[in-house]
């Protein structure tokens, strides 16, 4: 072989490397980080089911991947640099303590598309997106005003951000509304996801007199511990009829799979940008699981039309007057609180008889 | 009016101190030989699906929690060979057990996720479970919690009055000294190596099939760091480790019901009390003058390799 052959054969082969490198690049990599395991069957199993419904609509045009159980903080800024270092050109991020991280990330690699669950930090390249759960916990209020016998719900709560207060605000009001002698029994964990935790705060709410069990933390453990001892429950993110199948009234669903779509093509297409999107019902994020047929028709019936009502605009979680626990005004009577109040909710609404930990 | 709820708060204070006793004496006697097999939180992992699986195929809780504790002892057999044998490092081969035991029992685990069992039957005698508090505190747990508070008792009763108790201290004192006095170092380490796994893995399949009767990833929830934390905290005295066990998971419970009941404490901060005592002890220890009344193993964590 002379010295011709051997460089043809070497350009040659680097062109093919070369032609190689530009197809997997037409290929978006899109990247997940998750803080639980998939396997929770809660809030990160549903984020999972997103990244795998964008690989079944998508096809050969996306390929992702995933890292689960990432820490809340200086270990999710090394997994997402890591990821949008590795050729990922959309990452999504998907729990509230990944803001900063993200924000972060996003400066250091301005090519990369971020997108940030449950926060409200965005850039240019940094979009955030949540789900308006409260919808679906209002509708939950409605149902266990009904149900509940001893006038207690029991609700395990995990960190006492917007979100959580806000998803126990609507509980509560809807709940009142349907039953004024309610009151609403709450319990911080401190943890997302600790089962064994979790359970023990169920038993406490239980043996305190609830007699339904709320949960805004990601395992199926207080679903089990309702069914245990009798009472009612309500699942979160997932349908966990399968730990509970007589206490499972229902639960609040959350449905990532549109949105992730439409992001990656967006991605694709070259019409990406940063922005902000709260969905809920009407956009199909929010869902709720099959009620209990335990459930009387006409409960059944109203938490349909409250729903409904939600989709059409016609009734509003927090239609004022919202009044704090300090007698405030936040909310004058004949308006619906914007959205950036219900975004930075920090305050419980008159009635709830606890305080939120600082 | 108090009875009302202080007794339903102790059964829950027992569920939640039983999975962290089986694991912390389990690992008391591994370090009176002198291994420090930092390995519980994935020994206990593997223990709990291992135990959940054999639960959900065979519905028997017996044979679940013998299948839990081979699981736990199959592991540490792993860590005994390493580190004993082949004179690995004890902290990095424990670290990794740990990462391994994780990552094995959600691969085993991918097709449990969402299925349940029924839990084990509690003890229920005739008549005398029927007494009004004093049955249901003392009569009324998961055949578990009793094993939990024999095996306490066997493993005190093995280190302080019997021979080979005193041999296993001796080997974690000084393994030279015994080793020169004719006594199988090896053999006897990699023994307490085995004890602790399957205690470990009984611990966690207490979580799987008693505590919260389902598999999801992760379910330890890192009880196998609190385990250790509590060994130390106990300066290795099986009582004191039982009593820790149930002095943190006191803490937790009390701290859950207070906040149920409205009364203001900082959650955070008693969450942080167990830990804190366990900073400090071992801040103790590290002084040597009071090292020797702490009971602290000379030979902790020390590779023995036999000289002549």
């Amino acid at each position: 072989m002379n010295l011709k052959t051997k460089l043809t054969a070497i350009i040659g082969a680097a062109l093919l490397i070369f032609s190689g490198a530009t197809a997997v690049n037409a290929q978006l990599k899109v990247g997940f980080v998750y803080v639980g395991p998939i396997g929770d069957h809660g809030w990160t199993y549903e984020h999972n089911a997103g990244r795998l419904a964008i690989e079944k609509a998508l096809g050969s045009k996306v390929s992702t991947s995933y890292v689960e159980k990432v820490p809340e903080g200086a270990d999710a800024l090394r997994v997402i640099s890591k990821l949008a270092s590795s050729g990922h050109g959309l990452i999504f991020t998907t729990s509230f303590g990944y803001m900063n991280p993200t924000i972060r990330a996003a400066k250091r690699f301005p090519k990369v598309r971020f997108e940030h669950a449950t926060g409200f930090k965005r850039s240019g390249n940094v979009a955030t997106y949540s789900a308006r759960f409260y919808e679906g916990r209002y509708v939950v209020g409605k149902i266990v005003g009904n149900m509940t016998k001893s006038n207690v719900i029991g609700y395990v709560a995990s960190f006492p951000i917007p979100e959580v207060i806000r998803g126990i605000n609507a509980t509560y009001l809807a709940a009142k509304s349907v039953n004024p002698k309610i009151k609403i029994k709450i319990v911080w964990v401190f943890t997302w996801f600790d089962p064994g935790k979790e359970a023990d705060a169920a038993k406490t709410l239980i043996d305190q007199g609830a007699d339904v069990i709320m949960q805004h933390t990601d395992s199926p453990a207080p679903v089990q511990v309702a069914e245990k001892k009798g009472v009612w429950a309500v699942g979160q993110a997932s349908d966990m009829t399968n730990f509970g199948k007589k206490a499972h009234l229902t639960a609040i669903i959350d449905d990532w799979a549109p949105y992730y779509i439409a992001r990656t093509k967006a991605v694709l297409d070259g019409s990406w940008k940063s922005s902000d999107t709260w969905h809920g019902f009407k956009e199909g994020m929010v869902k709720m699981a099959k009620y209990n047929n335990a459930i009387p028709n006409d409960v059944i019936g109203l938490a349909e039309t409250t729903r409904i009502g939600i989709m059409n605009g016609s009734i509003h979680p927090f239609a004022g007057p919202i009044i704090d626990q300090s007698g405030k005004v936040h909310v004058k009577a004949g308006q619906n609180a914007s959205d950036g109040l219900m975004a930075g909710m920090n305050f419980y609404v008159k009635g709830v008889n606890s305080k939120i930990p600082k | 009016m108090i009875l009302e709820w202080l007794l339903p708060a102790i059964l829950t204070i027992v569920t939640a101190a039983t999975p962290l006793v089986f694991a912390a004496v389990g690992e008391a006697v591994v370090e009176k030989a002198g291994v420090l097999n930092l390995g519980v939180e994935g020994m206990m992992v593997i223990g709990a699906i291992t135990a959940f699986a054999t639960a959900v195929s065979t519905e028997s809780g017996i044979l679940a929690v013998i299948a839990g504790a081979v699981a736990g002892l199959a592991l540490s057999l792993i860590f005994g060979v390493l580190t004993v044998y082949l004179q690995s490092n004890q902290v990095a081969t424990g670290l990794s057990l740990t990462i391994f035991g994780l990552g094995l029992s959600a691969l085993i685990g991918h097709s449990y996720v969402g299925k349940t069992f029924s839990g084990l039957p509690k003890l229920q005698l005739p008549v005398i479970s029927e007494i009004p508090i004093l049955g249901q505190l003392v009569f009324g747990h998961d055949g578990l919690v009793y094993l939990s508070v024999l095996s306490v008792m066997a493993v005190a009763w093995f280190l302080n009055r019997t021979r080979a108790g005193l041999v296993l201290r001796a080997v974690g004192e000084n393994h030279e000294a015994a080793h020169s006095i004719g006594y199988p170092v090896r053999l006897v380490r990699l023994s307490a190596i085995l004890f602790g796994g399957a205690m470990a893995g009984i611990g966690g399949a207490y979580l799987s099939i008693c505590y919260t009767p389902l598999w999801v990833e992760n379910m330890t929830a890192g009880r196998g760091w609190i385990a250790l934390a509590l060994v130390v905290f106990a300066s290795w005295r099986p009582w004191r480790a039982f009593f820790g066990a149930y002095l943190f998971g006191s803490i937790t419970i009390i701290q859950l019901y207070a906040q149920g009941m409205g009364v203001e404490v900082s959650a955070a901060f008693l969450s942080m009390l167990p830990y804190v005592a366990t900073i400090i002890v071992l801040v103790l220890i590290s002084r040597d003058s009071i090292r020797a009344r702490l009971n602290a193993p000379a030979c902790l964590g020390k590779n023995f390799h036999a000289t002549g």
